[in-house]
């Protein structure tokens, strides 16, 4: 039971992470970013050539991680989703290029690193052991409390800087957030790039126990989906919510199904189903989003 | 739009004789007959699209036409595998199925709208899949393999669809069966767009409070429209499995829902036959940047991103927002 628990807290910490960055995107730009499971691939293959085939410190990765995605999410918003925002006749439109930028990624990470599984050494050695009841090892418990410490930071940071301020009057209201003078475009641009750079962090911080692959893309994307629907799109303590609450149910799943075959997630899904029917904008969502 | 009747009976009939007459003949002349394979999915396809196409039509995202089109393949291929039953007969069956499951779905799911509906359907793919795989009778992961393809058809001694099997040039009968089943398709749902339920359909994806506080049922229609889609998308999906003579869980997946949704915002929201537009374009343009070999997906996805970029309303918009503007 306790080694359940832990489990959870876990998968919880890293679940909400992903959720994090795909919220902030919604909530600012009502885009719904299929290309966040790509994003996340590539943040861990950055650290994956930094920290595990030129052996600097793994610091150092995290952070060329979070900068690359950052570059790249401030280009695609700048480029691609604000004149397109724009023009379009319907905001789904965003959509399609949403899914294209999903192809597009893909393609490049082909191209750049190939299709293979790829794993970096161990950052922390050893296996903490209380009595047999608890075993996880030490490194899963490092990246365990960064991701923690990473989402305090984050709630920090919206909540007490200018910056994040700015974003959450303009995921609020942008119109009246333009009439009091912030720059709308500008910190879209930096929202986005804030959203990419926690897929980023995430991918990083897990190629360390998981490894990554071209594949893992889209199945993380509709599990980062799954978690904003049941926190609510657009609510950052929604996001942080629904990463929890799926991480224990996967916990718990594969503790008490497996023996039943591989129906942990065909059950979470059809629970989800009548969860929606039943308070269709999620646990703190605004209704209609 | 303001074509007159005369014109519009023309591109149709233009269209016919392209689908039935020149393209069989320019294949059989040209000796490429792993055109035939292309064509009839963009055909199969695009009757799925269809489907998507009428979702949007009442202002609902729709990522889940692959959970159907998975179901209607695997009705089919039960009923001929394990019940012996006519293809033929299995193909409206599986239709109707899809129907009634996308009913019963689509009760609760329809109260939601907008990026919520998108993501639950998205899901709904997903449930599909997993379902397929762990279900007894799809025979999880192996699938259902080795389908007879199809008998004949026959109504009162008149032979309609000869037996597949023995037929020399098989290709070509899918071609041309899955052709007809497209210009059917389509011609309902120009039909129905342009009939009272349309015009529902149209206040709707304006505004439902007020459709439905001027008397219209609009969860009835919502119902009945989604079962539509949801028919349209058993029809292709189980086409799609007896031609590929196999079904797996991985024959319709998340990926596929996608391209449903990209074959509709690519050829235009706005109207009727962007779908088919937008199906040709996409799976044709991926079978011909079949060339470049491993640039494919990033030249691929960069040509969906530039026409994204310049068109974001759809190929179609070139001609529709001339028109609006003319209107305004």
């Amino acid at each position: 039971m306790e080694q359940i628990l832990v489990n959870g807290v876990y998968l919880g910490a890293q679940y909400a992470m992903i959720a994090l960055g795909l919220t902030l995107i919604f909530s600012l730009m009502n885009v719904l970013n299929f290309a966040h499971g790509q994003m996340y691939v590539i943040g861990g293959f950055v650290t994956y050539t930094i920290y595990g085939q030129l052996g600097i410190p793994f610091v150092v990765a995290l952070f060329a991680s979070c900068f690359t995605l950052a570059i790249i999410g401030a280009l695609v918003e700048r480029y691609l989703f604000g004149p397109v925002l724009k023009r379009s006749a319907r905001e789904e439109s965003s959509m399609l290029l949403a899914a294209g930028i999903a192809l597009l990624l893909d393609a490049v990470i082909l191209l750049l690193f190939g299709e293979k599984q790829r794993g970096v050494p161990k950052i922390v050695d050893g296996v903490f052991n209380w009595d047999f009841r608890i075993i996880i090892p030490y490194d899963r418990i490092v990246i365990c409390c960064l991701a923690i410490f990473c989402i305090v930071a984050f709630i920090a940071f919206m909540q007490y800087t200018k910056t994040g301020r700015a974003l959450r009057a303009l995921a609020q209201d942008r119109v009246a957030c333009q009439l009091m003078g912030v720059n709308v475009d500008r910190y879209s641009t930096i929202g986005f790039a804030l959203g990419a750079l926690l897929a980023g962090l995430v991918g990083g911080l897990l190629v360390t126990i998981t490894g990554v692959n071209l594949g893992m893309g889209t199945p993380t994307s509709i599990k980062a989906f799954m978690m904003v629907m049941i926190g609510g799109a657009g609510v950052i303590s929604g996001a942080i919510a629904g990463g929890i609450i799926l991480g224990f149910l996967e916990a718990f799943g594969l503790a008490y199904l497996s023996q039943y075959g591989d129906i942990t997630y065909l059950l979470i899904f059809i629970t989800l189903m009548v969860f929606l029917a039943i308070r269709p904008q999620g646990l703190m969502g605004k209704p209609w989003g | 739009m303001n074509l007159t009747l005369k014109s519009k009976l023309l591109i149709a009939g233009g269209f016919l004789v392209f689908v039935f007459l020149f393209i069989p003949f320019f294949i059989s002349f040209s000796g490429r007959s792993d055109f035939y394979f292309t064509l009839t999915s963009v055909a199969l396809l695009s009757i799925a699209s269809a489907g998507v196409w009428l979702t949007f039509y009442i202002g609902r995202i729709n990522i889940g036409q692959g959970a159907f089109s998975l179901i209607g393949a695997y009705v089919s291929a039960i009923l001929v595998m394990k019940a012996g039953m006519n293809f033929w007969l299995t193909l409206p069956l599986a239709g109707l199925f899809t129907a009634f499951v996308s009913v019963l779905i689509g009760l609760p799911i329809l109260r939601l709208k907008g990026v919520y509906f998108a993501m639950i359907t998205l899901v709904l793919t997903q449930v599909v899949t997993l379902t397929a795989l762990a279900l007894p009778i799809t025979n999880g992961a192996r699938g259902i393999v080795s389908i007879p393809l199809p008998r004949e058809l026959s109504v009162f001694g008149v032979t309609l669809i000869p037996d597949l099997g023995t037929m020399d040039n098989p290709k070509l009968a899918f071609y041309l069966i899955s052709c007809v089943l497209m210009v059917l398709t389509y011609w309902v749902l120009y039909r129905l767009v342009n009939s009272r339920l349309g015009q529902i359909c149209r206040s709707m994806q304006q505004n439902e409070e007020l459709a439905s506080s001027i008397g219209i049922n609009i969860a009835y229609v919502r119902i009945i429209v989604f079962a539509i889609s949801s028919f349209f998308g058993g029809i292709g999906g189980s086409m799609f499995g007896a031609i590929a003579q196999s079904v797996y869980p991985s024959t319709f997946q998340v990926k596929d829902s996608i391209d449903f949704m990209l074959n509709c915002f690519l050829g235009g929201l706005g109207y009727v036959f962007g779908p088919l537009l937008g199906t040709f374009v996409l799976y044709f343009g991926w079978d011909l940047l079949f060339i470049l070999d491993k640039f494919q997906l990033l030249v691929y996805a960069s040509i969906v991103i530039i026409l994204m970029r310049f068109l974001p309303n759809g190929l179609l918009s070139i001609r529709f927002s001339n028109l609006r503007r003319k209107s305004d």
